[in-house]
């Protein structure tokens, strides 16, 4: 009888297949290796696609997971990229300390604001992170003398990776940091969303009442979430820092909040990938259209969000998935 | 003689109506369907460019463009609640938003072809301009022109909210919408008229605020923060609630230039997020 079955394993057993890996996903990180070998003139690119998709994981942590919806995101990402340019500046260029450094300031910042994220959702929760963005951006921008204000932070020196790599023009010690930061992260969330507490963020996204009704400490749950998450945007934006050795204001603006939230949908949210799609196929279509005034490039940007919520509500991977569903579904009815 | 801290007062009064008036709208449909319409702005922008148009090309005087800058956006967002907003009301907040921001961007990109990138200047009549001198204050009678506009339409509003039946069945449409359309109110098309009105105040207001604060294809983001701000302090659904933040944020946001320029728009949004973590539903919110 399939009626009974064992309650401790059955979902130990859900998790288990869920972590094992699809042939698909190894071509896919088999291809980020691409670049070296077939694009060597595009490594710098490929190295911000790298620190960006970084960014759109930590974004998708919260709001596909979570369901926390939030236009501050930068928040973190620019507060780790100035601490991180800061550090190099006044202490030491070596770039790990740098990394844990600026990783460790966001996290911090993500700490704090979590208290304060848990309590509100809705139009509060927009709010919220949209005004604590624009809160950072102004104080980023009123504290010229340690951030350079609206001319940027300049003068960051790096020192060569590991004592032997150098950051150099082509970028090919850029795309091979920023791309094993981006598998080691990649590796560590994709183990923690297909566990117990991956689960319970689930079910905050899916019922944020319920959750709590069944034992579940909720807030708790968004608070470590929140961190974590704003850790990751961390770890990108120090790794922007110093790849390209200079960090602007609009590291913390809106723009790039609302940005990394439209990468995220556009390939998927929720879908670990979709984050990583959404940015290729963004940031690959941004370059290629560079030559367009930014104004118009918006116009396509405004046209795609369009589309994507009234035809494709999950993302490019949600599509491919029901497209395959459908053809599987036609063929097995022959 | 009155101390200069008046002159700050009066100037924050105009510039808060300026904000009333382009918040309300959203302030009454966010109440009404719960719905984030984040391209609130850009309605108030096509208010702004229908007078430029009108006052620049046809020379039309400045006042007689204010209708029409009223009834532009009016109808247009009567067309666009049909074909986009309509399928979103029982989706997700985040649906809502992608949807609103792709229209907003798109609006950006659209003015900017029409219009260009810069700044349109906009000829206002000869009444309104300069200043003069009471108690030794500088009063600029525009900004008076202002205050009376936002007082005349807060009046017109709460009037029409308190005393019409029209009024009486968006105040039950927020108030419960499942229990309204029970009773056999259409909250549908209380929910189009409400929101075309809405975005007609919101068009005026995009009209008024040139002379103030300046016209460019930006705005639909500029300002759309500090409606934000207004509607999410002010708390959904309630005229006086939006014409109190309002208030609070223009008086808040010129007193801090004023006094400490060098932290720019910094105070406004630390009295939001005040506002908000004592309040999370805003000052007048019910919810």
């Amino acid at each position: 009888m399939a009626l009974v079955t064992d309650a401790g394993t059955e979902p130990v057993r859900y998790l288990k297949f869920k972590t094992r890996w699809h042939w698909a996903e190894t071509l896919f990180w088999l291809a980020t290796l691409l670049p070296f070998f077939l694009f060597p003139d595009y490594l710098q690119l490929a190295s911000q696609i790298a620190i960006t998709a970084l960014f759109a994981l930590s974004l998708d942590l919260i709001l596909g997971y979570a369901g926390i919806v939030s236009l501050g995101h930068a928040a973190f990402f620019g507060t780790a990229a100035y601490a991180a340019g800061i550090f190099s500046k006044m202490v030491w260029g070596e770039p790990f300390t740098g990394l844990i450094v600026g990783t460790a300031a966001a996290a911090l910042l993500g700490y704090a604001s979590s208290f304060i994220i848990a309590r509100f959702r809705h139009l509060a929760l927009i709010m919220i992170t949209l005004g604590m963005g624009l809160l950072l951006q102004q104080a980023a921008n009123s504290a010229g003398w340690l951030t350079g204000g609206s001319d940027g932070l300049q003068g960051i020196e790096i020192w060569p990776l590991l004592g032997h790599f150098e950051f150099d023009l082509w970028g090919y010690t850029a795309y091979a940091y920023s791309l094993i930061a981006l598998f080691i992260v990649f590796l560590g969330v994709r183990r923690l969303i297909n566990s117990p507490f991956g689960l319970a963020l689930r079910g905050i996204r899916e019922n944020a009442v319920r959750m709590p009704a069944i034992g579940a400490p909720s807030r708790k749950h968004i608070r470590s979430i929140y961190t974590l998450s704003a850790a990751i945007a961390g770890l990108a934006g120090a790794l922007l820092a110093q790849t390209t050795q200079t960090v602007a204001l609009d590291a913390l603006g809106f723009q790039r909040s609302a940005d990394v939230l439209i990468m995220v949908v556009l390939g998927g949210a929720g879908r670990l990938y979709g984050g990583l799609i959404g940015t290729i196929v963004y940031m690959i279509a941004h370059d290629q259209f560079s030559g367009i005034a930014p104004q118009y490039w918006y116009f396509w940007i405004g046209l795609l969000l369009i589309a994507v919520v009234m035809f494709l509500p999950n993302g490019i991977l949600g599509g491919l998935q029901a497209a395959t569903a459908w053809l599987q579904n036609r063929w097995s009815k022959r | 003689m009155l101390p200069p801290v008046f002159g700050v007062l009066f100037d924050g009064l105009a510039y808060g109506m300026l904000l009333f008036l382009l918040s309300v709208g959203l302030s009454v449909t966010l109440g009404l369907m719960n719905f984030v319409n984040l391209a609130h702005c850009a309605f108030a922008m096509v208010g702004g460019y229908v007078t430029v148009l009108l006052v620049n090309h046809y020379g039309w005087p400045f006042l007689w463009t204010l209708p029409l800058a009223f009834l532009v956006p009016a109808i247009l967002s009567v067309g666009f609640e049909r074909v986009f907003y309509r399928r979103f009301y029982g989706k997700s907040d985040l649906d809502q938003v992608l949807l609103t921001i792709g229209i907003a961007f798109v609006s950006v990109a659209a003015a900017a072809w029409f219009f260009g990138t810069t700044q349109q200047p906009i000829q206002t009549p000869e009444v309104l301009r300069g200043s003069f001198h009471v108690l030794g204050l500088d009063i600029a009678p525009y900004r008076l022109f202002l205050i009376a506009v936002g007082g005349a339409i807060t009046l017109a509003l709460v009037g029409g909210l308190e005393y019409t039946r029209f009024g009486a069945q968006v105040r039950a449409a927020v108030d419960n919408q499942r229990m309204a359309s029970g009773l056999g109110i259409n909250v549908e098309r209380t929910f189009a008229i409400t929101f075309a009105v809405g975005s007609g105040l919101a068009g005026l207001g995009g009209a008024l605020a040139i002379e103030i604060v300046g016209l460019d294809p930006n705005f639909s983001f500029t300002y759309l923060i500090y409606v934000l701000i207004v509607v999410a302090v002010g708390g959904l659904g309630s005229i006086g609630g939006s014409l109190a933040a309002a208030v609070l944020i223009g008086v808040s946001d010129i007193a801090g230039k004023y006094y400490v320029p060098q932290l720019g728009a910094f105070l406004i949004y630390l009295v939001m997020l005040a506002i908000l973590m004592w309040r999370p539903s805003g000052l007048f919110g019910r919810r």
